[in-house]
């Protein structure tokens, strides 16, 4: 399945940091939008500024422009404050994107553990990731880190508690 | 000083009152003279000067033995003067009130005002020369040099230099006062143009109709070119805010049509360089130029000075407005897809920055966006709406 991207990507001026405010407003959220929705397609979970601006995402070569780091720093910024981002270094170099904030993870898996009648039951964390069960589910695949950060999202809900066992964690959804 | 001789005050036949001025104090160059103060005549054969008390006191000068005069403007505690510089005197001059003088030049001093119409009653007298045309009955002494070559001498040792070096002096300032004339020439033939400049305007006013569109524009460039009649100048409305009062509203009358040609904006550069043009002679500096056009609205004047953020200053017409001004911008560049200033500038026929500023305006409104790329800064339709 190949990326849809929007109308934005194409018209020139999308690649400048507009300097009216209001402008500007609409343009970050595009980018917002943009830079998620990418990431969730090519499912990516970490990204560095550097190598950002190489990617097809803030380097259009169709029209040959691309994003300057400033202003890639700028869409990054606005997506932390949406949660949507953590830096990962002081200096804002690398960064975990969440495409889908923890919350929502959570609330995808316990979807599938009650839909599977396995409420009560405990998993690997391996097995909500990688197992056979779990196979054409969303967050197959998903990272270790984003995981467990999704379980102890619903663990503050109080609908799942995280076990520290032998050869790694488990948890147990209730 | 010592030009001048004692007169009766009676004009001679043929002569004939110009002009007079009381309260006219005499210099023998930088020093007060010895007389009083007086009233000072012009006729078109002397300048006759008489104590305002003693009418017996009389002396004149002929006019003729004027080389060059200029106008010094009046200071603190100081009142205006003319002054008046002279050929040296002749041999056979009548005795006068001074026998000897170290400067060639005398200053007219004007207690009681009235030095400008003096003046230019005096520089119509001097380019006219009607003492040439209608001599009176006895014949003016002239100072063409014929005593000179006679009375010289061949001398040696340091007498030889020191007459050499006073020739050499006199040579100079023989220079010095033939170039003046060139320059007092070339501004009688300023006025000349100006007197033709406003023939030709009037006809253009009387044949309207009769002459194609083409004419009357070559027409309108020549008076251009040729100036504008009676300029404003710092000599004839003094200083200060009345100055730039008077030349508002003259920059009001002569900026409205070439505004309305270039779509009601123009730099203010090149408001400079039109009006300077126009003035020809009477040139305006910067700094009154822009004082000029910060009273367009104390006046009440269809003009306004307009400063962009940029720092850059326009007049622009008051009828102007913004929004037509932002939605023109609009309509031209989504037309276009989208322009770089350049682009704009020659597709309204203004300058560049005038047309940049005008892009910029519209995308502060939110109206445009723009491509800052390696090829320059293009303005597009705000598509992020």
């Amino acid at each position: 399945m190949s990326f849809e991207w929007p109308w934005q990507y194409n018209f020139p001026p999308f690649f400048t940091l507009q300097p009216n405010v209001d402008t500007r407003q609409k343009q970050l959220a595009a980018w917002c939008s943009l830079t998620l929705s990418y990431c969730r397609h090519r499912k990516l979970y970490t990204l560095d500024v550097m190598e950002a601006q190489e990617s097809p995402v803030f380097n259009n070569k169709k029209i040959e422009r691309k994003l300057s780091v400033e202003a890639i720093q700028v869409v990054f910024e606005e997506l932390r404050k949406k949660g949507n981002l953590e830096w990962m270094d002081k200096n804002k170099t690398r960064c975990l994107i969440m495409w889908r904030r923890p919350e929502e993870w959570g609330k995808l898996i316990y979807q599938w553990v009650s839909r599977n009648g396995m409420v009560n039951s405990v998993f690997t964390l391996y097995e909500l990731s990688n197992g056979d069960d779990t196979e054409g589910e969303e967050f197959h695949g998903l990272e270790e880190w984003m995981l467990l950060r999704s379980l102890q999202a619903l663990q503050t809900e109080g609908k799942a508690e995280i076990i520290t066992m032998d050869d790694g964690k488990g948890v147990k959804f209730f | 000083m010592d030009r001048f001789v004692w007169t009766n005050g009676l004009l001679e036949m043929n002569e004939t009152l110009v002009i007079q001025q009381r309260g006219v104090r005499l210099y023998d160059g930088d020093e007060k003279a010895k007389l009083d103060v007086g009233v000072s005549l012009l006729s078109t054969h002397r300048l006759i000067w008489r104590d305002a008390k003693n009418h017996e006191c009389c002396i004149a000068i002929p006019l003729s033995q004027i080389i060059f005069f200029e106008e010094q403007a009046a200071g603190i505690g100081k009142s205006a003067k003319i002054v008046i510089h002279l050929h040296p005197v002749s041999p056979s001059k009548e005795p006068g009130p001074y026998q000897h003088s170290k400067f060639s030049y005398i200053k007219l001093s004007f207690k009681e005002h009235g030095q400008i119409e003096f003046y230019r009653r005096l520089t119509e007298e001097m380019t006219q020369k009607r003492w040439e045309r209608t001599p009176v009955s006895q014949p003016m002494p002239t100072t063409t040099g014929g005593s000179q070559q006679a009375g010289r001498t061949r001398a040696v040792g340091i007498v030889g230099i020191e007459r050499k070096l006073e020739e050499k002096r006199k040579e100079t300032d023989k220079n010095i006062s033939e170039a003046f004339e060139d320059l007092s020439k070339l501004m009688v033939k300023a006025k000349e143009m100006v007197e033709l400049s406003k023939s030709i305007a009037s006809k253009i006013k009387e044949k309207q109709g009769d002459i194609t569109e083409d004419e009357t524009i070559r027409f309108k460039s020549y008076l251009l070119s040729m100036g504008i009649a009676n300029p404003v100048t710092r000599e004839t409305h003094g200083s200060g805010t009345h100055y730039h009062m008077q030349l508002a509203k003259q920059l009001g009358d002569m900026l409205l049509a070439p505004l309305e040609e270039r779509g009601g904006m123009m730099a203010l550069t090149e408001v400079y360089c039109l009006v300077n043009r126009a003035r020809g002679m009477e040139l305006l500096s910067p700094e009154d130029l822009v004082n000029a056009c910060k009273v367009f609205d104390a006046l009440k004047l269809p003009l306004r000075l307009r400063i962009f953020d940029s720092g850059v200053m326009v007049v622009q017409l008051q009828s102007h407005s913004e929004e037509e001004m932002i939605a023109s911008a609009l309509d031209n560049v989504s037309e276009k897809g989208s322009l770089t200033s350049e682009e704009f500038a020659k597709l309204l026929g203004l300058s560049v920055l005038l047309a940049k500023e005008r892009l910029l305006l519209a995308e502060k409104m939110g109206h445009l966006c723009r491509d800052d790329s390696v090829e320059g800064l293009r303005f597009y339709p705000n598509l992020f709406q």
